[in-house]
């Protein structure tokens, strides 16, 4: 987890009290049939419990009763798994909603006068005036000034942003707050749309509408229930072909048993439960279907800096030209950085301290400072009649000729060398000699390699994009270990590249966070915006990273994976279930018609009442006892399928075969020690 | 040793269909077969089809419905007017309505089921031109199937599967009849009677009693009726009559030419896919189940019979001859059984109701999973396509995508369909029977009680709800109830099947391909298979398991009693 400490979406534990309570009330609430209705297996054994009941209430014995009461917490316990998904999202949303509160706006009029009114009654396009102290009325963008700006309440950041008109850092987020100067805002969201609407809506499941993958497996959870209710409904005229009768409550026990409960209890939580996870690593998925289409990508795009590489070059050596020593060049190097606050001039100051234990000096005057600028792409340092600059080689060398020098023959050559390995060169001139070149290099995130491998055991293609060119881009992608790269990448470039991704078939995630990214990151199947980009790309994409961290997008695929895997690995469960409950009821159901069949009771179960209490048990405390794996999810390690299936299968398809048999019997043991059947 | 070598044979035979028929079929569905185009080219004239048009699923579907309702009506017409209609030299009369309209259904649905004797039932013609005619077009209507269920994975972005009248022609023309035509020559060198001279009448001078020995045109229905998994002979024997089955070596290519296309349709699957371990796959499934029941029954025939034990028969060498062929021996009868009960063929050579109760309830296993181990012409593979796809579906989840087969993405609409296909037969056979179990028109015509009597009835229900048509006998299916149940039961069993795949073929056509990548689901391991074998034993398993105790366990359990 990368920011769940503090802020907003931190994590809470599973069985925290503030929200077991309201969950168990909640339980009950979800009982309308109305609201099961939604979930086919579980109204299939809502229906069960009240025609158990009717029985119980017909036939009054202490075993029809246990049976209803056991199928009533059936549902009850499917419900409460809902409902703790939902709590944690709850418990989210109203502290979100705290930040909210009634904030007041001071609207500009056409005329220019300042109106106060509420919050609520912004609309798009109306311009409003933050200070120091005020909060962010609405979702807007800056129009007229710079400020900092407290961020907390919305991504857990306690650190200011600045956040100033023009470009893309003009992005304000409603609820935030102005720490310092005064901005002029237009307003770009209307009433109930605002970011902190949308993410309170979200977080509290709200919205929440079944995703693609989810219909298609509730639509064979419904095959599975509906399967077994003709198998279950025939099992009467069956017996009664042999002159034997069977009991409606041990059929309805049995209907329960076969349907897929488990599954069919677990699967909302299962989903609320990983947008919940996104959550709590601070990003927002505007959609389940987002977090799904995560698990599928198969070519992620990733930015060159900040994700493969630490953000800045660093100098890593310094490499003298045309006779010169490295101490020369180290020499001149720094005096030329002193003043260079960039991370690549502080990089050359601390290289030469130490390799060649140069400390920093006071220089004495006259001296002079030459800051970079666009037109000489230089910087430096006069000191006496000694002028020293660094930059671009071609810059330098137009530098030196300028002061009627000559550049060596094998600076070209050096400066090749060293862009082809991925670098960058920056040559140091003193007067009108150049003295060697310093080496930039790009510094590869330790660890990302291998991240890059597990991807590929996953089967996800990596692709690196970068504006820098193409041999410095293929030097770093061989050496960070991606498959591809795209170098000198435009907004256009990286778009033709989705949809060449697309057309073959791959679905692409990528992170963004400027303007320009906006069409590429509506393109991707998954877009993430960085919380710091622009309204207009947070709108594009189809998930916000609070963190604006861009690593984050390998968090996201996996986490999109991990809530497939449980779906399907709960489900193979709950079916491999049926067989032990097969050879607990189908003996107990024919006891008295055909009493051979007891062979078939390998459990050895003690009586047909308690054989068939303790499936229906069983059925019902299994729920209970996974709501914790629904709610973290399964193990997952990024592996590849095959192996990822071999464990899956393993654990759930022969576990799920297996454990019943064990728990059956242990609950039959316990409840004839108890005398309770 | 006898057994080991027969099994043998025909594993290698097998492997040989498998590829040479498999390839064969691929080139006959892509149109690059053209030797007989002067048989089929007049025959779309005469069709009025365009041979170059190809049908979205609708059409293809309509196509199909509307030929299998014609051929219903024909089939009947012939039936009902047999008295009328030339070749009938023992002057049969008219079938009856509810038996005409069984038989009719039966034999375009591929199913076979024959509530008739047909030596005294059925006229020449009527077994020449109402029955034989359906046991070529029926398994070809099976095969256009797979085929269009086969382009829906390969192609993409398609809205056409094929033309329905384009395959089932070439079927025709291509595949069955060649084949039948070589090996129904063998079957005549054999000893299988082919002429149209009336029964025989014998007098036997030695013991003064005179006899009748039927006849026909055997060995031209015989061929076909294995090659097309069809299993309706000419003789209420079936196999086991020696005019049908007259040798040990026709014993053994009835086997042979019963499983060779269903087996080589899977090399066909792989091929048009893009990818043949694909198919090796598929029928590696198919035959771990087929093995596994295999074993099951020879193992339980080659013990005692229960009842006879419990009779005080204590040493029974051999095993349970009860109703076997004593020509084949116990195991040559169990293989053939077991072929034709997991295929769609249903044709027997010993009696089933005679089987030990395991012995029983693995001939009804392989109906039980849906006949797809590997099941009827055409109909196998599609009918294990859909229990392939619910695997992949769950499986492929566990891999943490959402689930692909062959590039094509399972989602709602396709877990849908592949469920209804998967559903539908078990519904209609458990329905039914229930049905018949609890009124009187259903358990009179029975001839045991308890468990037995419950077997024979599920039997005929299973049965013909999976195409298959083997009866389990000792019942007298021959009523108005049995005879409109059971066409009701096969029409289901039959297009509810089809219905839901063709419909998927053209969901499956439209799409995209995904590429496969090492975070794919493979469906080409051992693994899959494993799964796939699971879940088709286990969805078998589940529906039927409560029907089976009541049966064969029950007969297991009460080890010989009688009820």
């Amino acid at each position: 987890m990368a920011q769940g400490g503090h802020g907003v979406v931190r994590s809470r534990s599973l069985l925290d009290g503030a929200i077991l309570g309201p969950a168990a009330i909640d339980a009950g609430r979800k009982l309308d049939p109305r609201v099961q209705l939604r979930n086919p297996v579980m109204f299939v054994v809502l229906a069960g419990t009240v025609i158990s009941a009717a029985e119980a209430l017909a036939h009054p014995s202490a075993f029809a009763w246990q049976i209803t009461i056991w199928l009533a917490l059936t549902v009850l316990f499917a419900n409460f798994a809902e409902a703790l998904a939902e709590g944690r999202g709850k418990a989210q949303a109203d502290s979100l909603r705290r930040t909210r509160g009634d904030t007041l706006a001071r609207r500009l009029g056409a005329d220019g006068q300042e109106v106060q009114i509420p919050a609520s009654q912004l609309r798009r396009g109306d311009r409003v005036v933050c200070g120091p102290g005020d909060v962010v009325p609405s979702d807007g963008e800056i129009v007229a000034g710079v400020a900092s700006i407290d961020e907390s309440a919305i991504t857990g950041e306690s650190a200011p942003v600045i956040r100033e008109s023009g470009g893309d850092r003009s992005a304000v987020t409603g609820g935030t707050r102005v720490l310092s100067d005064r901005i002029e805002v237009r307003i770009t969201a209307e009433p109930g749309q605002t970011f902190l609407d949308r993410m309170i809506r979200l977080v509290e499941g709200a919205q929440r509408q079944k995703t693609p993958n989810e219909i298609a497996l509730t639509i064979l959870l419904a095959a599975l229930t509906l399967i077994f209710v003709p198998v279950v409904v025939v099992l009467p005229p069956f017996a009664g072909y042999a002159h034997g009768r069977v009991s409606v409550v041990v059929l309805i026990g049995l209907l329960v048993c076969l349907i897929p409960t488990t599954v069919g209890a677990l699967l909302s939580a299962i989903g609320i439960a990983g947008m919940d996870r996104l959550v709590q690593r601070n990003v927002l998925a505007m959609s389940g279907r987002a977090v799904e289409a995560a698990g599928d990508v198969s070519t992620l795009l990733l930015d060159k800096t900040g994700t493969i590489t630490l953000g800045n070059r660093m100098a890593s050596a310094f490499l003298p030209v045309g006779g010169h020593t490295e101490s020369e060049l180290a020499d001149a190097a720094q005096l030329a950085s002193l003043a260079d606050e960039t991370p690549e001039g502080r990089s050359i100051v601390v290289l030469a301290k130490s390799h060649f234990n140069l400390r920093e000096r006071e220089l004495s005057p006259p001296h002079r400072f030459v800051p970079f600028s666009a037109q000489t792409r230089m910087s430096g340092l006069d000191v006496g009649n000694r002028r020293i600059r660094k930059g671009a080689t071609s810059a330098v060398r137009h530098f030196i000729e300028a002061a009627g020098g000559r550049a060596p023959a094998d600076l070209d050559e050096l400066a090749d060398r060293i862009a082809r390995a991925g670098s960058t060169p920056l040559a140091v001139a003193d007067g009108g000699e150049v003295l060697g070149i310093v080496e930039l290099k790009d510094v590869v995130k330790s660890g990302i390699t291998e991240r890059f491998a597990q991807l590929r055991a996953m089967g996800i293609r990596t692709v690196m994009i970068t504006g820098d060119n193409p041999l410095t881009a293929a030097a770093i992608a061989a050496e960070a270990g991606v498959d591809d790269f795209l170098a000198e990448a435009t907004p256009e470039t990286k778009m033709a590249l989705i949809r060449t991704e697309q057309a073959k078939g791959q679905l692409v995630a990528m992170m963004g966070d400027g303007t320009n990214d906006a069409p590429a990151l509506a393109q991707a199947d998954v877009g993430v915006a960085m919380n710091t980009g622009t309204a207009a790309a947070k709108e594009a994409g189809n998930m916000v990273d609070l963190d604006s961290n861009p690593t984050k997008l390998i968090d996201i695929v996996e986490i999109g994976k991990q809530l497939l895997i449980t779906r399907g690995a709960l489900t193979t469960f709950s079916i491999a279930n049926d067989v032990a409950k097969y050879f607990a009821i189908i003996p107990a159901l024919f006891a008295s018609t055909y009493p051979q069949l007891e062979a078939l009771n390998v459990m050895r179960l003690h009586s047909p009442a308690s054989a068939v209490l303790s499936a229906v048990i069983f059925n019902a405390l299994i729920i209970v006892a996974l709501i914790p794996l629904a709610l973290r999810g399964v193990r997952f390690r990024p592996s590849s399928a095959a192996s990822l299936l071999r464990r899956n299968v393993l654990v759930y398809g022969m576990g799920g075969l297996i454990l019943p048999f064990l728990g059956i019997k242990l609950i039959d043991l316990f409840l004839t020690a108890t005398r309770l059947a | 040793m006898g057994f080991a070598l027969t099994l043998l044979a025909l594993v290698v035979c097998l492997a040989l269909a498998w590829r040479l028929l498999g390839a064969y079929m691929v080139a006959v569905f892509e149109g690059r077969a053209h030797w007989l185009s002067w048989v089929e080219r007049p025959l779309y004239r005469a069709l009025g089809v365009d041979p170059g048009r190809e049908q979205g699923w609708q059409r293809y579907t309509a196509s199909l419905l509307i030929f299998s309702l014609v051929s219903i009506l024909l089939t009947y017409a012939l039936l009902r007017f047999q008295a009328l209609l030339p070749f009938n030299p023992q002057h049969l009369p008219a079938v009856a309505p509810a038996l005409a309209w069984n038989t009719a259904v039966s034999f375009v649905t591929n199913t076979n089921w024959q509530n008739y004797a047909g030596e005294s039932t059925m006229s020449y013609f009527s077994q020449m031109v109402a029955l034989t005619v359906q046991n070529f077009v029926s398994p070809a209507v099976g095969m256009a199937v797979a085929i269009a269920i086969i382009r829906g994975f390969a192609r993409r972005g398609s809205a056409a599967i094929g033309n329905f009248w384009v395959d089932v022609v070439r079927s025709v023309i291509y595949i069955l009849l060649p084949i039948s035509f070589v090996f129904a020559l063998v079957f005549v060198a054999q000893g299988s009677v082919q002429t149209l001279a009336g029964p025989a009448h014998i007098h036997d001078l030695l013991n003064g009693v005179g006899q009748t020995i039927p006849r026909a045109p055997i060995a031209s229905q015989e061929v076909i009726k294995q090659l097309g998994t069809n299993g309706g002979g000419p003789f209420n024997a079936n196999g086991a009559h020696p005019f049908e089955n007259p040798t040990g070596l026709t014993n053994v290519l009835s086997i042979l030419l019963l499983l060779a296309i269903p087996v080589a349709l899977t090399y066909t699957f792989g091929r048009m896919v893009g990818s043949v371990r694909q198919g090796g796959a598929v029928l590696a499934a198919m035959t771990v189940l087929f093995a596994g029941w295999l074993a099951v029954a020879v193992a339980a025939e080659q013990g005692p019979n229960p009842a006879a034990t419990a009779a005080g028969l204590a040493h029974q060498p051999g095993g349970n001859l009860n109703g076997k062929e004593a020509r084949f021996g116990v195991a040559g009868s169990v293989l053939y059984d077991i072929a034709s009960t997991q295929t769609s063929t249903g044709s027997v050579n010993s009696a089933a109701d005679s089987y030990t109760p395991l012995g029983g309830l693995a001939l009804m296993a392989g109906m039980a999973q849906g006949d797809i181990t590997p099941g009827g012409v055409g109909s196998g593979l599609y009918t294990i396509l859909l229990s392939a796809i619910v695997t992949v579906f769950i499986g492929g989840l566990m891999v943490g995508r959402t689930p692909e087969y062959l590039g094509k993405k399972i989602q709602a609409r396709e877990v849908k369909l592949a469920a209804l296909g998967v559903l539908v037969m078990p519904v209609t056979v458990l329905v039914l029977t229930a049905i018949a179990v609890a009124i009187p028109a259903g358990t009179g015509a029975v001839l045991n009680r308890g468990p037995q009597g419950f077997s024979e009835i599920f039997y005929a229900l299973l049965s013909q709800g999976n195409n298959n048509g083997s009866a389990f006998a000792g019942i007298s299916a021959n009523t108005v109830f049995y005879n409109v149940v059971g066409g009701v039961d096969m029409l289901i069993g039959r297009f509810g099947i089809i219905v839901p795949v063709l419909a998927l073929s053209g969901v499956l056509a439209a799409k995209a391909t995904v590429p496969a990548s090492a975070g794919t689901f493979r469906t080409d391991t051992p693994m899959f298979v494993g799964l796939l074998v699971g879940v088709i034993l286990l969805i078998g398993a589940l529906t039927f398991f409560p029907a089976v105790s009541l049966g064969p366990l029950v007969q297991q359990f009460s080890h010989g009693r009688l009820f």
